[in-house]
């Protein structure tokens, strides 16, 4: 076993038992000077359940020197089929404060700091910009959005992840001047229903995707092979099938972010009236969806061939994205068409409360 | 005509009933917002779901379409 060459030695740092490291130190592109960039990197899980536990231990046993720690959640009896950092004894505890004494019980050479907390508009950016790359293990798409906004006006990049019941995407964002998760789904309007509480997930899913954010954040800080940027991988633990998607950096998208404050993306998407019957005439990748009995799909470009699903007998009210097309489909169903009981509602954003 | 192969993941998948099939299409005005038209006509269900469309493993909802491409609705996914 090598010693660490005094040279190389940080003042603050105690690497005095690099014996532990010894299967990773092997291997040539890492050695010593790579677990010395471990050492001195600065890690920020976000979210410690199925994906953050794998990802904060691996990182932990692999001596990233400081690990941060946020969520305010505590530890529930039905987290323990897939986090497992947890065992029974921690149920009710803050999971940040147990996961902390699990990973310093693990590595005593590291520091972890735990924020028992959730991730806010307020503390965001500031708690972003103390790390130098955060690893995203939330579950939902408000913080998801916030996290990717915080990043890109900190500057970091973020590995993202999340899962649906045998399905897992995987991308890292926002690096060295690559795309946002904005760019890749510019908003998300949706009421937020699927999460594993409510859609069940095969316990070992997390464990897969947690411990690639894991991989993904070890390259960056080693600076080794491709890291998965500007690329969304999906994979399915049923099929074992992979696929991995290309998507590209949006300027629009960035300047939106940095364009305005930072602030929580609008999740559920209500209806100011109750009681209208709406036709959203716009094509089906226009966003924010929304989801509700009272409103009727049709793409403008589908109109004359589905006639027969606009309602006759009561009034309804016609909306696209920004109110041209809607105006535009009223006049021709009621011209073309004989249609009497349409009204131009305008822009989604109009209708929605 | 022209065959495309059209992959759905996640809750796609779950309204689709099938995980990929192969649609055909007139050739003449093949470009995704008319593939999503249909697919929309088809599984009306869809309407209400937020995805991302991929034409060989590349996001682009305005790209024209070829016989034989591969089509892919990605949703996000919240679940951690």
């Amino acid at each position: 076993m090598m010693r660490l060459p005094f040279y190389l030695l940080s003042p603050e740092a105690d690497m005095a038992d690099l014996n532990r490291y010894d299967r990773q130190i092997k291997l040539s592109e890492v050695g010593l000077e790579g677990q010395q960039k471990i050492h001195q990197a600065k890690v920020l899980i976000i979210g410690l359940g199925g994906l953050g536990c794998p990802a904060a231990q691996y990182l932990a046993a692999s001596g990233v020197g400081h690990l941060g720690l946020i969520d305010h959640d505590v530890v529930n009896i039905t987290n323990l089929h897939r986090q497992i950092l947890y065992a029974e004894k921690d149920v009710g505890q803050p999971k940040v404060i147990v996961a902390k004494s699990a990973l310093e019980a693990l590595n005593s050479e590291i520091k972890v700091t735990a924020y028992v907390e959730p991730l806010t508009v307020e503390n965001a950016v500031a708690l972003i910009a103390k790390y130098d790359i955060v690893l995203d293990g939330t579950d939902n798409f408000q913080t998801k959005y916030l996290i990717n906004d915080a990043c890109v006006l900190a500057d970091k990049p973020f590995v993202g992840a999340s899962i649906y019941k045998y399905q897992g995407q995987l991308s890292v964002f926002n690096f060295r001047g690559g795309p946002s998760y904005r760019c890749l789904y510019p908003h998300h309007h949706l009421t937020d229903n699927n999460n594993c509480e409510e859609t069940g997930v095969l316990g070992v899913l997390p464990g897969i995707l947690g411990t690639m954010q894991a991989a993904e954040t070890l390259k960056m800080i080693l600076d080794i092979g491709a890291v998965l940027h500007g690329k969304l991988k999906f994979i399915d633990v049923l099929t074992q099938s992979d696929q991995t998607i290309l998507f590209e950096r949006s300027e629009e998208q960035i300047k939106f972010i940095k364009d305005r404050p930072l602030q929580l993306e609008r999740i559920i998407c209500e209806l100011k009236e109750k009681n209208k019957i709406y036709l959203d005439v716009r094509e089906v990748f226009e966003q924010p969806r929304i989801e509700d009995k009272q409103v009727i799909h049709i793409p403008v470009s589908q109109l004359t061939e589905r006639l027969d699903a606009i309602p006759t007998n009561e009034k309804v009210y016609v909306f696209c994205q920004s109110g041209r097309r809607s105006k535009k489909a009223v006049a021709y169903l009621t011209e073309t068409h004989g249609f009497d009981n349409l009204l131009d509602a305008g822009s989604v954003e109009s209708i929605l409360k | 005509m022209m065959v495309v192969k059209v992959k759905y993941f996640g809750a796609i998948a779950e309204v689709t009933g099938v995980s990929e099939e192969v649609l055909e299409l007139e050739a003449v005005d093949s470009s995704v917002q008319k593939l999503s038209a249909f697919c929309l006509q088809k599984y009306p269900q869809i309407g209400n779901l937020s995805f991302q469309i991929a034409v060989n493993q590349k996001i682009g909802i305005n790209t024209e379409l070829s016989d034989n491409d591969e089509v892919a609705f990605l949703p996000p996914f919240a679940g951690g």
